[in-house]
């Protein structure tokens, strides 16, 4: 089963949707429970870091992300849902960047770009012997951020900057590339 | 990494079925929205519009319920605007199933609505739409309401200024004087507007022949969005694709079965 995290932020039906199209149930829960033991978890993401942050705070969705880490299962952030994965985020903050889960360090910070946010379909370059990519070359995904994570990163938690979920019959593969691996 | 240009079916929605008019006026039927959003996705758009302008709540609790069925079988963005008032209103069409949402009327309203939607969902969730016309102020460019029929004295140009500054995320362009017409974009709106835009731009409103989507492109849209030549069947979205593409514009192109 895979479920798809509610914390009160995202496009949680078009993420719910996209995801059954892999042949696995899908649950879209705040029930940290359940959470912690679907054989995926995805965290969604459309929002601001701060309100993003806000609402998984609400749910302890940082322990829920931490624990299914030291418990070896796969976990998949989109987007905000990767960003703040990180240990802090520059959006919207005049000061000190807004604290993240800190399951990778590196802060997420603007792009530079005099066009923001980054809106469309773009083309990615992935490692030969990545997962996710798997049969997937030379194809375009949809991104819209203004904020991006500059760390690479890996393991059991994996994530995407743009949606696969909104990137057609190509973010599809993805999915169920992912979905093969719970 | 190249960004495609992106190509926007946009559908009216009212009372659950497509419409289109000239100019807002003389709407006709122009199908099922779910089976055209789903045709449309299959063609290779790189997003879908649904504009609500429906009249009535009962309407709108249908284009809810349209909204939902279209993000069980597209997935692509999906932007939804019309009669949103609210930050609640948002959250409930981003619940049904929309990536995005459009706001104009309630924007000109109460301007603050903009920052309180992008605190909430982040900036990149809205997108401001202008419905604009040549008009005698400053800049030569007015905003309207109603679908145009309503002057507001306010400078386009100001306006998406000021709209940037508050935290819009996108600007969708529709020229009231070229709507519906396929007589062509509004070039020199699209070039003014640009010039002040510092996020990207969907130009709207006149698409006819082919050329008019390339002379959109150089005057600075991002993406383009067009209603009555793909419902009434002038062009499929390949055939757009296809002559950008010959043009050297990058876009994206999908398998079609």
């Amino acid at each position: 089963m895979i479920a798809i995290l509610d914390y009160g932020s995202g496009n949680l039906r078009s993420a719910e949707r996209a995801f059954a199209t892999s042949g696995h149930e899908v649950l879209v829960t705040s029930d940290a429970r359940i959470a912690k033991e679907a054989d995926g978890l995805v965290v969604p993401g459309v929002g601001a870091f701060a309100a993003c942050m806000k609402g998984l705070n609400a749910i302890d969705g940082a322990s829920i992300i931490k624990s299914r880490r030291e418990n070896e299962r796969p976990t998949l952030g989109i987007c905000i849902g990767m960003q703040i994965l990180f240990a802090a985020g520059a959006e919207h903050s005049h000061t000190q960047p807004h604290p993240g889960v800190g399951v990778w360090p590196g802060t997420v910070t603007v792009l530079s770009s005099p066009l923001l946010p980054h809106m469309g379909w773009n083309s990615v370059e992935a490692p030969t012997d990545s997962l996710l990519f798997s049969g997937i070359s030379n194809e375009s995904f949809y991104f819209v951020h203004s904020y991006a994570a500059k760390t690479p990163v890996g393991g059991y938690t994996s994530a995407t900057q743009f949606h696969p979920e909104k990137s057609g019959d190509v973010g599809l593969a993805l999915i169920k590339n992912w979905s093969k691996s719970l | 990494m190249t960004l495609s240009i992106r190509i926007i079916p946009c559908l009216d929605v009212t009372d659950g079925r497509v419409v289109k008019g000239v100019n807002f006026t003389n709407l006709i039927d122009a199908g099922d929205p779910v089976e055209l959003a789903a045709l449309y996705y299959a063609e290779g758009a790189d997003e879908i519009t649904f504009l609500d302008i429906s009249a009535s709540s009962a309407g709108r609790e249908t284009t809810l319920d349209i909204v939902r069925r279209t993000a069980e079988q597209t997935f692509i963005p999906l932007t939804v605007g019309g009669g949103v008032r609210s930050v609640d209103d948002v959250d409930r069409l981003l619940r049904a199933g929309a990536d995005k949402i459009s706001i104009n009327t309630s924007a000109i309203a109460r301007p603050e609505l903009i920052a309180e939607i992008a605190d909430r969902f982040g900036s990149q969730v809205l997108v401001l739409s202008v419905d604009a016309r040549r008009a005698r102020t400053e800049s030569g460019f007015e905003v309207t309401t109603h679908g145009g029929r309503e002057g507001t004295d306010i400078d386009a140009l100001a306006w998406v200024e000021k709209a940037c500054a508050l935290g819009v995320g996108e600007i969708l362009l529709n020229s009231m004087d070229a709507d519906g017409t396929r007589a062509g974009y509004d070039i020199g709106m699209i070039t003014a507007v640009r010039a002040v835009s510092k996020v990207p731009l969907i130009a709207s409103g006149g698409a006819g022949a082919l050329e008019d989507f390339a002379s959109a492109l150089n005057a600075g849209a991002d993406a383009l969005l067009a209603a009555s030549v793909f419902h009434f069947g002038s062009y499929r979205i390949r055939d757009v694709k296809s002559y950008l593409a010959s043009q050297n514009y990058p876009v994206r192109t999908v398998q079609v079965l």
